[in-house]
């Protein structure tokens, strides 16, 4: 082992982690942002609003995540959007993960009591501002457990945007290790990187949800 | 034993108007009718209670006056005005900035508090006044405080509902349905999910809004609140009203067979 390498190499493999938690981030707020209006388009769009939901949600589950990636970044191009590799990682991560956020969102509102909004109806509250003020905040309460879950899949799913050429943390241990002929030291360095931030997005997420519960 | 008309408008001064009206009002679910042909009217600063077995229609009824229920017979009007749907034939939804006009004005009160678990005691009576009235938010956080000082909750205005006993929930939720101002409240049972030594708290809040001339109209199974509050008690069997009058006819001069199997019932269950 030379672990030389690894701190020769560390400051290209900390940007490489900052990009790897800045595209897992934004990806989670698009996936966070799309997940709510597909969930509430889901409970209260009607028929169609249920079946378009159900059809999305199903799509974006079940086809792999590098699949839709390379999709997104070989077939808009196709249709005249040129897409800039960053925001395909970004968009394809949010979209994947605004599917599994709107079946946690909607987890968590059928577990709110049917009276909590029948209460704001009966003061006259509108159903833009039941939602707004008092079915959603609730959710979103109750979600934070999965959505630490989800965030920490997400940024382990993100080292899939290598392949589109974003540099994040994988493409840049895949880099250091060819350039050192040092693969061994590169990836575990990486991994490493990769159990750190994990770790300490569990311990958030526990912080977060003691102080919720407080409240 | 009803002492109501079908006229919708009774009477032309606005005074006089009855604050409700219900006329024919039939419901069902599916197949089956929970309520058949109700009629029952309440005036300005009445108490009316209603009774009845488990089943018998009562939250349904409650529920049409606010048409958290819709009917598809009949009649319900709050103050003359038809609710829930617009005048004429044949008979189309409100729309529904008119039906929150309306709920506005009618507040209700539920079994179960239903209070948001997000929010504090203060920011659950403040919320309506912010979201429905349009109050800015100060004017709304110092009505907000004094509803609750006036329920006896100054203390506690900073508390979460779960840190809040339930009588002091109830209050909570009385404060934010009086905070609106409303024309009529209604109650659900609102001290059936209470333990027993709480209910009197919650009565006595009640008491006091009928002493200050609240219309309401009260679903409960307290018949001591029933005799002493109610200006007039209804009761319900099989969705029908059987029964309408002062306390005192109802509890002792009905010959009604099922009201006073009911309160045999009732007698029986309190007495050791
Ligand atoms: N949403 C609903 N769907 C179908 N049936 C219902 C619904 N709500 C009530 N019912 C039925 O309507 C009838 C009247 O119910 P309601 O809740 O009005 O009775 P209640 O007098 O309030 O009884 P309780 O004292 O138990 O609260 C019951 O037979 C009930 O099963
Ligand atoms: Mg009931």
């Amino acid at each position: 082992m030379n672990w030389d390498v690894v701190t020769r190499n560390l400051p290209y493999l900390l940007e490489g982690t900052v990009m790897t938690i800045a595209v897992s981030l934004a990806g989670i707020l698009v996936g966070q942002v799309l997940g709510a209006f597909i969930c509430v388009g889901r409970i209260s769009g009607g028929r169609v609003g249920e079946t378009l939901g159900a059809v999305y949600v199903s799509f974006f589950r079940g086809v792999p995540l590098l699949i839709q990636l390379l999709l997104i970044y070989y077939m808009l191009p196709l249709v005249g959007i040129d897409v800039p590799p960053l925001v395909a990682a970004v968009g394809a991560l949010g979209l994947a993960s605004s599917a599994y956020v709107s079946e946690i969102y909607r987890g968590s509102l059928l577990a709110i009591p049917h009276g909590h909004g029948e209460a704001a109806l009966a003061l006259g509250f509108s159903e833009g501002s039941i939602w707004r003020r008092i079915l959603l905040p609730q959710a979103f309460r109750l979600s934070v457990p999965a959505l630490v879950n989800e965030l920490i899949l997400l940024l382990k799913a993100s080292s899939l945007i290598s392949v589109v050429g974003v540099a994040e943390l994988t493409r840049v241990s895949q880099s250091v290790a060819s350039s050192t002929y040092r693969p061994l030291e590169a990836y575990m360095a990486a991994g490493a990187i990769y159990l750190i931030i994990n770790g300490a997005l569990a311990l958030l997420g526990v912080l977060v949800e003691r102080r919720l519960a407080r409240s | 034993m009803t002492d109501v008309t079908a006229s919708p408008i009774a009477g032309s001064s606005p005074e006089d108007r009855p604050m409700i009206t219900i006329s024919h009002l039939s419901k069902s679910f599916g197949e089956t009718q929970v309520l058949k042909d109700i009629n029952l009217t309440v005036h300005k600063s009445e108490v009316v209670c209603l009774i009845g077995p488990s089943g018998s229609g009562k939250s349904t009824l409650l529920r049409c006056l606010n048409f958290l229920e819709s009917y598809e017979a009949g009649e319900v009007r709050m103050e003359g005005r038809l609710v829930g749907y617009t005048e004429g034939f044949p008979r189309r939804k409100m729309k529904n900035r008119e039906l929150r006009a309306l709920r506005r004005e009618v507040g209700m009160v539920f079994q179960h508090f239903n209070l948001w678990p997000h929010m504090t005691a203060m920011e659950n009576v403040r919320e309506a006044l912010v979201q429905v009235k349009g109050l800015p938010l100060e004017e709304a956080t110092a009505k907000a405080e004094a509803m609750l000082t006036r329920v006896g909750l100054a203390d506690r205005m900073h508390a979460h509902p779960s840190r809040l006993s339930g009588g002091q929930q109830q209050r909570v939720a009385i404060a934010r349905v009086v905070a609106m101002e409303p024309h009529v409240i209604l109650f659900d049972e609102p001290t059936s999910a209470l333990d027993p030594e709480l209910v009197g708290e919650v009565l006595q809040v009640m008491k006091d809004l009928a002493a200050d001339g609240m219309t309401m109209v009260v679903v409960t199974h307290e018949m001591g609140f029933a005799a002493n509050v109610a200006d007039r008690v209804a009761f319900l069997d099989g969705g029908h009203i059987v029964e309408d009058g002062p306390p005192r006819q109802v509890f002792h001069e009905s010959s009604e067979p099922r009201v006073r199997q009911f309160l045999q019932t009732y007698h029986e269950r309190n007495s050791f």
